[in-house]
């Protein structure tokens, strides 16, 4: 039985609407998982070809966007196998949260080219078409390879090769310990192994901590900025935009009646969301009342409070604040030349001061300060997006969660001592799964290892 | 002059042809085996030592498949070890110290009495080849062979060549005569060869050593066979001895460095890395302050010692002098020095997965002439060219062992597929699914298919049938006998040194714990008592379960790649889309499926899904659609 694959079916960037196609025997199945109707039912339970009108949703039930969804059965389909199209909104945010999905749920990402592989081989393309068919996989493969190598200028791909290279010397280690065992060779203890496997681990979990600020930089942060009216939103914006104010697109609704723009703050790719309808006026952010609130942090990453420094709190600042827990957010201050009223010690308990910042947009006077928090959250202490490095693609995120599970299971392996051949297994399939990401396989390599840094043999 | 017709004609008496004629005679071929010394049939050239690891699992395979180095190894054996028992059992290698003379004696003496076998002293100096088609051999003598079917098993004794020091001649191992014109023949046959070299260290007399300075090394306690049917149960055992080189050796090994054999340009051969001559060590691993050696017996009625760990092509006189330094051996009287041997060997990326030659059909070939090292590997494959042969002859498919089946589809994959730029060494770590081709289970995954191939006997197979359903019935009893928390039970289980049961928990689930045993559960709960090697699979199969359902898993991908089926007449020089590397390695190799083009190194994922749809075309084409 062929795998099941998915894959963004439509050109990256931005259309309109995008599609995420999956393809294999389990497709409806992963569908099923992720769609639903909103009077509650499935694909399968429509008939084949029949565009059905659902929502995604992600695993904890919530609800990712809105979407159309078709079930081709094979053989007659674009593959010739079964076939799920998912069309969404074409913002890549929508279409890699999906695609994440479809990977959560066992589909395994499609390779280059690997669609029109398979139709062509399920006789979906007649022979005509052969030539071209193989030129898309070699073009396309060759593709994939220099987005990976070019990634970061690179930075992704030494990061992983250097993790993979520590693992790997502990392989090496093993290996010539079990294939020479009678061989003046250091033993490795179970101590030593695991704590090579940690910080392996610790490597792969940054990675992946920082998978966070590859999305950010590829898809934008999801920002709601809310606050009663009059607190000083618009001009707190207009303040940070300056001249740079760059709405680079607007992408009609993704869930509910709400409407995103993308801007760059210093470098910082935001997405505001925003009520839809009143966008176009000047003081968009302005109108945005308590009511509002809720249906604009549904989807957002970071809240961005703004209070009125120069009043005591009133019950709708209160209820705001109270939408906020358990949510990352920062609270803004503003009127920071007036006197202060806030009870700033009450609020620094209960958000904590680091979160809090005093402005006044006004002077401008810690506006710096919150374009820097800014920076912070998205890049992590490193501050800056040279110095880090990003894991900006799905597959690549769904390879390092594979290698995260493979060190886990190897980690609780030494853990209960469970002998070196067992450990072995998970070790080079954490290895594998990071090859497959810079393009390297073991093959020949761990022999080719042993010999060098081994001294061994009659 | 036709002296005699045979099906199969055997070059080599050494572990690779000894296995070969075995199983052709035995599978009912009329075989000849040509040997250049009756008196060095089977003979161990080199260390006096059969199994190790992976080698111990390619011995416990030959053996389930009906072949003979196990049974003769334990007859030999003078010191059973099993190794890397703290490792896996994936892992435990068994181990025996060989008596040479006697392993030697042990194998003459089945060949002399096969059935269907004659054994003669021959020179071979011609292969026979008509329309593609291997018809015999010719003997120096003038004396025409002829056959459907011919193995090569020629060791290291093609244009085989002796270097140490200044000393160089024309040699097989030990002064043996080698084989100076077979080259020549294979080369107008259109063969493809490699020039090779290996070494092994200086024999010492035992009398001169002193042992005293070492470290001793016995064998187990418990004694363990090779062979599944062997029925020896005690055994005589003698120590080998452990001791170390120091500084002083590696000065004066490196002040003559210029005269090794290895330096001064003597040796054109390939070398492997992973036997390394002592003058190699001392220049690659600069800063290892020693090197262990092994002093070995070579058998029981024989002062000679190998010494394990120093072979060399240095001069005698510098072996001796460098010996001399070390603890143990400062008295140390050298009775053959330490020598290197160059030999030619055919590209095994010219044989099918059965060993035949892809050009030149019913030529087989096996063991260091298809560029591996080691007794071991060379039996395996002398095994399966055996088979072959008889498989070719009686009309059959061939017999492929896949990669997940045995270490021995391992290592002919491996050398059909990748080919092999110095002697091929088996390993644990080239076996991707170790943990399923364990040692212990050789007999449960090899058994019934060479029963099938008929050479597994009806004593072998009932024994196996036996020990089969007895695990079967056992693993079947335990899942079902479940074990209430009730005092009394509590109370055995945490005798056994295991924390209490919460639950009413089956006898199986009970042996997942890493301290419970057979024998414990058995003790407690009153169950049958079971021979060791049962009691001991089934804690195998129940404590390594995840594990092995995990490389279940990764088979079964495997092997949906190995079910795709490539025709044998593909131009990949046609195949414009593919790099030209891969396009010309596949060419040489021609792989049989996509899976093991897969494993040529340099294919591409991209270039095996453009061969995917070339193949699809052709299919279509072929079909008129």
């Amino acid at each position: 039985m062929e795998d099941t694959i998915s894959a963004v079916a439509t050109a990256l960037g931005e259309g309109a609407v995008g599609i995420i196609r999956i393809s294999g025997p389990r497709s409806l199945e992963i569908a099923d998982k992720i769609f639903i109707t909103p009077k509650g039912r499935l694909l399968g339970s429509y008939g084949s070809r029949h565009m059905v009108y659902g929502n995604i949703k992600d695993i904890k039930e919530n609800i990712v966007d809105e979407v159309l969804g078709v079930f081709m059965p094979g053989p007659h389909s674009y593959t010739g196998e079964d076939v799920v199209e998912i069309q969404c909104h074409g913002g890549i945010q929508s279409l890699q949260t999906i695609l994440r999905l479809t990977f959560a749920m066992g589909a395994r990402p499609a390779e280059p080219g690997e669609f029109t592989k398979r139709a062509f081989l399920n006789g979906r393309m007649d022979l005509a078409q052969a030539e071209a068919v193989m030129n898309i996989i070699k073009a396309r493969s060759q593709e994939a390879l220099k987005l990976a190598l070019r990634q970061q200028k690179g930075q992704l791909s030494d990061e992983i090769r250097h993790i993979r290279g520590e693992l790997k010397d502990v392989i090496v280690h093993l290996e010539a310990i079990i294939d020479y065992p009678e061989e003046d060779i250091e033993e490795l203890t179970f101590k030593e192994v695991q704590d090579c496997i940690f910080i392996g681990l610790n490597a792969v979990n940054n990675l992946l901590a920082k998978a966070h600020t590859g999305k950010i930089m590829r898809e934008g942060l999801l920002t709601a900025i809310v606050g009663r009216p009059n607190v000083g939103k618009s001009s707190l914006l207009n303040c940070l935009l300056k001249e740079e104010r760059a709405i680079v697109s607007e992408v009609p609704g993704t869930t509910r009646d709400v409407i995103q723009e993308q801007m760059l703050i210093e470098g910082v790719p935001l997405i505001l969301t925003d009520t839809a309808g009143i966008h176009k006026t000047e003081d968009f952010v302005e109108s945005i009342g308590v009511e509002k609130t809720k249906a604009i942090l549904a989807d957002a990453e970071l809240a961005i409070v703004v209070l009125d420094g120069s009043e005591q709190l009133r019950m709708e600042d209160k209820e705001i604040l109270s939408s906020i827990e358990g949510r990352e957010h920062v609270i803004i201050v503003n009127k920071g030349d007036l006197p202060c009223l806030v009870d700033m010690k009450a609020l620094e308990a209960k958000f904590g001061p680091q979160n809090i910042l005093t402005l006044s947009v006004k002077t401008a006077q810690g506006v710096e300060e919150f374009v820097q928090w800014l920076k912070n959250f998205v890049y992590g202490a490193e501050g800056s997006v040279e110095k880090g490095v990003f894991v900006q693609n799905a597959r690549h995120e769904q390879l390092l969660l594979a290698t995260k599970k493979s060190l886990k299971d190897a980690l609780h392996a030494t853990e209960k001592q469970i002998p070196y051949d067992c450990i072995v297994i998970d070790l080079r399939n954490a290895i594998d799964n990071l090859g497959a990401i810079t393009g390297e396989t073991v093959q020949d390599e761990i022999i080719n290892e042993i010999f060098a840094r081994f001294c061994l043999g009659k | 002059m036709i002296v005699d017709n045979y099906d199969v004609i055997v070059i080599g008496a050494g572990h690779a042809g000894v296995e070969a004629a075995l199983a052709t005679a035995r599978l009912g071929g009329k075989t000849l085996l040509a040997t250049l010394s009756m008196d060095n049939i089977a003979f161990m050239p080199c260390n006096p030592s059969v199994g190790g690891s992976a080698k111990g699992h390619l011995v416990r395979e030959i053996d389930a498949l009906g072949g003979q180095m196990g049974l003769a190894a334990d007859e030999a054996c003078i010191q059973m070890r099993l190794l890397n028992t703290g490792k896996g059992y994936a892992v435990h290698a068994l181990r025996a110290q060989a008596d040479k003379p006697v392993y030697h004696i042990i194998m003459k003496q089945v060949l002399e009495n096969q059935e269907n076998l004659d054994v003669k002293q021959l020179m071979i100096d011609k292969l026979l080849v008509e329309n593609g088609q291997v018809v015999g051999v010719e003997a120096e003598t003038g004396e025409i062979f002829t056959a459907s079917c011919v193995i090569l098993a020629t060791g290291t004794y093609l244009r085989g060549r002796i270097v140490y020091g200044e000393v160089s001649y024309n040699s097989g191992p030990n002064g043996l005569r080698s084989s100076m014109k077979l080259t020549q023949s294979l080369q107008e046959c259109g063969l493809e060869l490699m020039r090779f070299k290996t070494g092994t260290p200086a024999r010492i007399d035992a009398r001169s050593i002193d042992y005293s300075k070492m470290v001793p090394q016995f064998g187990d306690a418990q004694v363990r066979n090779f062979s599944f049917i062997s029925k020896i149960t005690t055994r005589k055992q003698v120590p080998c001895f452990l001791t170390y080189t120091n500084n002083e050796t590696h000065k004066i090994i490196r002040d003559n460095l210029s005269r090794s054999a290895m330096f001064n340009g003597n040796i054109e051969g390939v070398g492997p890395r992973y036997c390394p001559s002592i003058e190699a060590k001392i220049v690659r691993f600069a800063d290892k302050d020693r090197h262990q050696l092994f002093l070995e017996p070579e058998g029981l009625r024989t002062n000679e010692v190998y010494v394990q760990g120093m072979s060399s092509s240095l001069p005698a006189e510098v072996q001796l002098k460098f010996m001399q330094t070390i603890p143990g051996l400062e008295k140390c009287k050298m009775m053959r020095a330490g020598y290197a041997i160059e030999y030619d060997c055919l590209d095994p990326l010219q044989l099918t997965a059965a060993l035949e030659h892809k050009g030149i059909s019913g030529l087989f070939s096996a063991g260091q002439s298809n560029g591996t090292s080691g007794y071991e590997e060379a039996a395996a494959q002398g095994l399966m060219a055996g088979i072959n042969a008889m498989q070719k002859i009686n009309g059959n498919k061939p017999f492929i062992l896949g990669r997940s089946d045995a270490y021995i589809g391992v290592l002919i994959d491996d050398l059909v597929t990748k080919g092999t730029h110095e002697p091929y060494r088996m390993m644990t770590s080239r076996a991707e699914y170790r943990l399923l081709l364990r040692q212990d289970n050789a007999d449960l995954r090899l058994t019934e298919k060479g029963r099938a191939v008929g050479l597994v006997d009806d004593e072998r197979y009932s024994a196996f049938v036996d020990k089969r359903s007895l695990l079967e019935r056992t693993l079947a009893d335990l899942a079902k006998i479940n074990i209430a928390p009730n005092e009394e039970n509590q109370k055995k289980i945490l005798n056994m040194g295991t924390v209490a049961l919460r639950s009413s928990t089956s006898l199986i689930e009970l042996l997942r714990r890493e301290e419970v045993s057979y024998v414990k559960l058995a003790e407690a709960f009153d169950l049958p008592p079971l021979p060791k090697v049962v009691a001991e699979q089934i804690e195998v199969q129940i404590k390594y379960e995840g594990y092995i359902a995990k490389q279940r898993l990764e088979v079964a991908r495997a092997l949906k790649l190995e079910s795709k089926l490539i025709p044998e007449n593909i131009d990949y020089r046609e195949i414009k889309e593919l790099s030209a590397e891969s396009a010309e390695k596949m060419q040489k190799v021609k792989p049989t499926s996509i899976g093991q083009a897969s494993r040529i190194s340099g294919v591409s994922p991209a270039d095996i899904g453009v061969l995917m749809v070339y193949l699809e075309v052709n299919r279509r084409k072929g079909q008129g659609i």
